[in-house]
């Protein structure tokens, strides 16, 4: 029989309910304790990345091979047929036929969602220039629950380019679900799509904007920061010149006991060094927990669970 | 003594006649309906003087009828517009400018970094209505627009 999760598309966080999402998590948590090494025998998966990435590309082949899994795919599409002028939706109506699952990052927004129209395979969007990123908010997810033991009515802060910062809107729209108490921390020029906030509305979720960390840190469980993503600023925005605040030790005097940092990384300036020995510091166990995200995703996808 | 009415524009004997144009929207619908293909005779009045709006623009299209499709089209740059068709220099119809629930492959996505405007596939978006308000969402870069964009 087939499951919910059999065959389907992962374009946007606002696809799956808040049902959807706990059932994903507590797949992850599942495979995390008890591991399956071959259950996804026999199945490929073509990682198809248009634009850089490190994590995530890197947590997806790993979530496939130690699922059993095959990976094949390319990391960068000047070593694809794009750069003869091939479409999107011609190199992914092939690599469809070539593998059971496409992970697809690309520059262009809404690329994956046109991509999966062109394709019976199931498509996964990691990362559509700067709309969405949902696996990544699963991850993020997935570690809130570790480190804070619950995801509901948490208060959190999101910091830095919000505007085209794919992980924060993904998270904000995620975290409506879950009745957050959201803070947004940001350069005016660099705000929240309005679409967003538009939803956060829609759903009664109380935020706010501020534009120090320090005006809201004691009262937050989660602080949540970006980096600016230069590669996207439109020429007037690079003549703004205007730096994110960067998060410093001295800073985290003010903060409660259960605060965590995450980031998706990488990190810029933002995010000081100084503090991956702080006790606050997540960053880098949210990394880890992407991989199996990202596994329970496949198995549900590819229908194993 | 009764008073005698020029029209701005001259009467057409058959077709179809938009009228209550916001100014300056009567060339985006020429654009839009694009009749150069089909030889037709338009005639367009614009900035007249209205005694509903301040200011309006109107289109008369001779020997052919608009469909309804094309009026919901209408409605997307001139919601305030009314369409009108002629026989015998009488209206015989109004069709109703309605925003429709969704507008398919006629509008382009004003977000340059929307894979629409990169790929040859047709354009998709979801018309929101907020009061007096309306938006338009693309289906594909999920970015929201108020319908002046357009």
């Amino acid at each position: 029989m087939k499951t919910p999760f059999q065959g389907r598309d992962i374009l946007s966080i606002l696809d799956f309910s808040k049902k959807e999402i706990l059932q994903i998590l507590e797949t992850a948590e599942a495979l995390k304790k008890k591991p399956k090494s071959d259950l996804l025998k026999g199945k490929i998966l073509a990682s198809c990345f248009f634009e850089p990435s490190t994590r995530t590309r890197l947590s997806f082949e790993s979530a496939m091979l130690r699922l059993g899994g095959q990976c094949l795919g390319f990391s960068d599409s000047n070593s694809t047929s794009s750069q003869k002028g091939e479409s999107l939706t011609d190199s992914i109506k092939v690599i469809g036929s070539y593998a059971d699952v496409i992970v697809m990052r690309h520059p262009m927004e809404g690329s994956a969602r046109l991509a999966a129209e062109y394709t019976t395979t199931p498509v996964i969007n990691a990362g559509d220039g700067a709309n969405q990123h949902p696996t990544q908010t699963l991850t993020d997810l997935l570690a809130i629950k570790q480190c804070q033991k619950t995801i509901d009515n948490l208060h959190v802060a999101i910091v830095g380019d919000l505007k085209y910062g794919r992980t924060a809107h993904s998270l904000a729209q995620a975290l409506s679900y879950f009745k957050a108490r959201l803070y947004f921390i940001c350069p005016e020029y660099l705000s929240l799509p309005e679409e967003i906030l538009e939803h956060l509305k829609r759903n009664g979720i109380k935020f706010s904007f501020h534009r120090k960390i320090s005006d809201v840190l004691s009262k937050c469980d989660i602080l949540y920061l970006t980096r600016l993503q230069k590669e996207r600023l439109l020429p007037f925005e690079q003549e703004f010149g205007e730096e994110l605040e960067k998060l410093t030790l001295p800073l985290l005097k003010e903060a409660k006991k259960n605060l965590k940092i995450f980031h998706p990384l990488p990190r810029r300036e933002e995010l000081d060094s100084s503090l991956d020995s702080s006790p606050h510091a997540y960053y880098f166990e949210q990394a880890e927990w992407g991989v199996c995200a990202r596994q329970a995703l496949l198995a549900l996808i590819l229908g194993k669970q | 003594m009764k008073k005698e009415r020029t029209l701005s524009v001259s009467a057409i004997k058959n077709g179809t006649v938009i009228d209550h144009i916001p100014c300056g929207s009567a060339l985006k619908i020429l654009k839009f309906l694009d009749f150069t293909k089909e030889n037709v005779q338009v005639t367009i009045g614009l900035n007249l003087k209205s005694s509903k709006m301040q200011c309006k623009d109107i289109m008369k299209i001779q020997d052919r009828q608009i469909t309804s499709q094309e009026a919901h089209q209408i409605a997307i740059l001139a919601p305030s517009a009314t369409v009108n068709i002629i026989h015998n220099y009488e209206v015989v119809k109004k069709i109703p400018v309605t925003l429709p629930e969704t507008i398919e492959s006629i509008l382009v996505c004003p977000n340059k970094k929307c894979i629409t405007r990169q790929e040859k596939t047709d354009s998709f978006f979801f018309v929101h209505k907020e009061g007096k308000l309306v938006f338009i969402q693309c289906k594909y870069c999920e970015k929201r627009f108020p319908q002046e964009e357009f």
